[in-house]
């Protein structure tokens, strides 16, 4: 059910402020959500303000100065810096994206960092994806095949037949588009969400797996598939400018099309 | 590893607020608007059934002020849900996903909803004096 309310033990607190060092030129503040879960306490807002004319151009750029020279415990995952990898994940400015491609000079006024939305955090900028992994394993990410595979050579496609998984296998998993969308809010333990079901699409629509039928049976559900609502905020947000809202309209044309 | 003392992050309170989102949640609130209509609609042929006395003490208290926009917002949901509807509808058919063209039409739902509810109005209003 939807619980509009954050549970008493998340509500955030004010935190501490980090002022600018003297003699900085172009001031910004980062207001970075914060928690340890060590303390006991709650969740709080910390706020540090970097000079931009001593660090990268990215919102990333800034949390690694913030942890390189201002205050080593702030934690965050990241790996690539180029929006491969979606290990930098995150609420930024009110929407989900990638903190390395993320441009600060894009973003008006102070620079707010938040977790991915409604996620279990498990410290600072960290959310717990166990149950969007799971999720993902659910779908069965791999092809599944029933006819021999050619003796000699790979299960081959044409080029337009690779074409409809090239945008869907684009996706990097970093389910900015999931902790985006309401539906996926309030009902995360039952319905699947748009990175989930986008990926469900790219083998549905894969002209070499053979089990279509069964990934359909598994799908045709009032919460796993249907809890879409078309709200199109994965769409808004995906990092990669890839459309979600489209490939869960696509499953369900092809579960109704199918019943003709 | 269950760890069911982590904190929730927060979500509707931060989360910006966009045509997607926006239109969204209007057209959820039309939808329930129009269910409370409903029962209005209801109350009216009730007292047109009980009677003279009762039925112009309800339309007189229709035509005044917070009757009269009680009738305005349920003309206006019932435009919006209607016009929303129908985007869903070529959502529905696979139609209007990209980020351009779903803004369009969200902006042209709301102007036609918009239009339509001052037509109506004009119209009604011009034919009842």
């Amino acid at each position: 059910m939807a619980e509009f309310r954050l549970p008493a033990n998340s509500r955030v607190q004010p935190g501490r402020e980090y002022k600018a060092p003297a003699g900085a030129t172009r001031v910004r503040t980062f207001r970075i959500y914060r928690y340890d879960p060590t303390t006991g306490e709650n969740p709080r807002i910390d706020s540090y303000e970097l000079d931009l004319d001593r660090c990268g151009p990215m919102v990333l750029d800034a949390l690694i100065k913030v942890k390189n020279e201002i205050d080593p415990t702030l934690t965050f995952r990241r790996s690539c810096r180029e929006g491969i990898c979606g290990s930098c994940a995150m609420n930024i400015d009110g929407v989900n994206t990638l903190a390395c491609t993320q441009a600060t000079g894009d973003i008006r006024g102070d620079v707010r960092i938040y977790p991915l939305p409604h996620m279990p955090v498990v410290k600072d900028l960290i959310p717990d994806l166990t149950n969007f992994y799971a999720q993902y394993a659910s779908i069965k990410p791999w092809l599944q095949t029933r006819s021999p595979a050619p003796p000699d050579s790979e299960r081959l496609q044409s080029k337009a037949e690779q074409e409809k998984i090239n945008s869907p296998s684009a996706c990097i998993l970093c389910a900015c588009c999931s902790t985006a969308c309401p539906s996926y809010w309030w009902n995360s333990d039952r319905y699947l969400g748009p990175a989930v079901l986008l990926a469900a699409y790219r083998w549905l629509v894969d002209s070499r797996d053979e089990a279509t039928g069964e990934r359909l049976d598994e799908l045709e559900d009032p919460f796993r598939l249907y809890r879409c609502h078309t709200i199109m905020n994965c769409t808004y947000t995906c990092p990669k400018g890839l459309n979600p809202a489209r490939a869960i309209a696509e499953i369900k044309k092809m579960i109704a099309a199918r019943q003709l | 590893m269950a760890q069911p003392d982590r904190p929730l992050s927060p979500h509707l309170g931060i989360y910006r607020w966009q045509i997607s989102n926006g239109l969204s949640i209007i057209h959820r609130l039309t939808g329930m608007l129009l269910s409370l209509g409903a029962l209005l609609l209801t109350a009216w042929l009730v007292a047109a059934a009980s009677g003279s006395a009762a039925y112009d003490g309800l339309t007189a208290w229709l035509q005044s002020p917070p009757g009269f926009l009680l009738l305005l917002g349920w003309s206006f949901a019932f435009f919006y849900h209607l016009c929303n509807g129908i985007r869903h509808l070529f959502w529905d058919a696979g139609h209007g996903f990209e980020i351009r063209r779903s803004n369009m039409t969200g902006m042209l739902v709301v102007a036609t909803a918009c239009v339509l509810t001052l037509l109506f109005w004009i119209t009604a209003l011009a034919g009842g004096s």
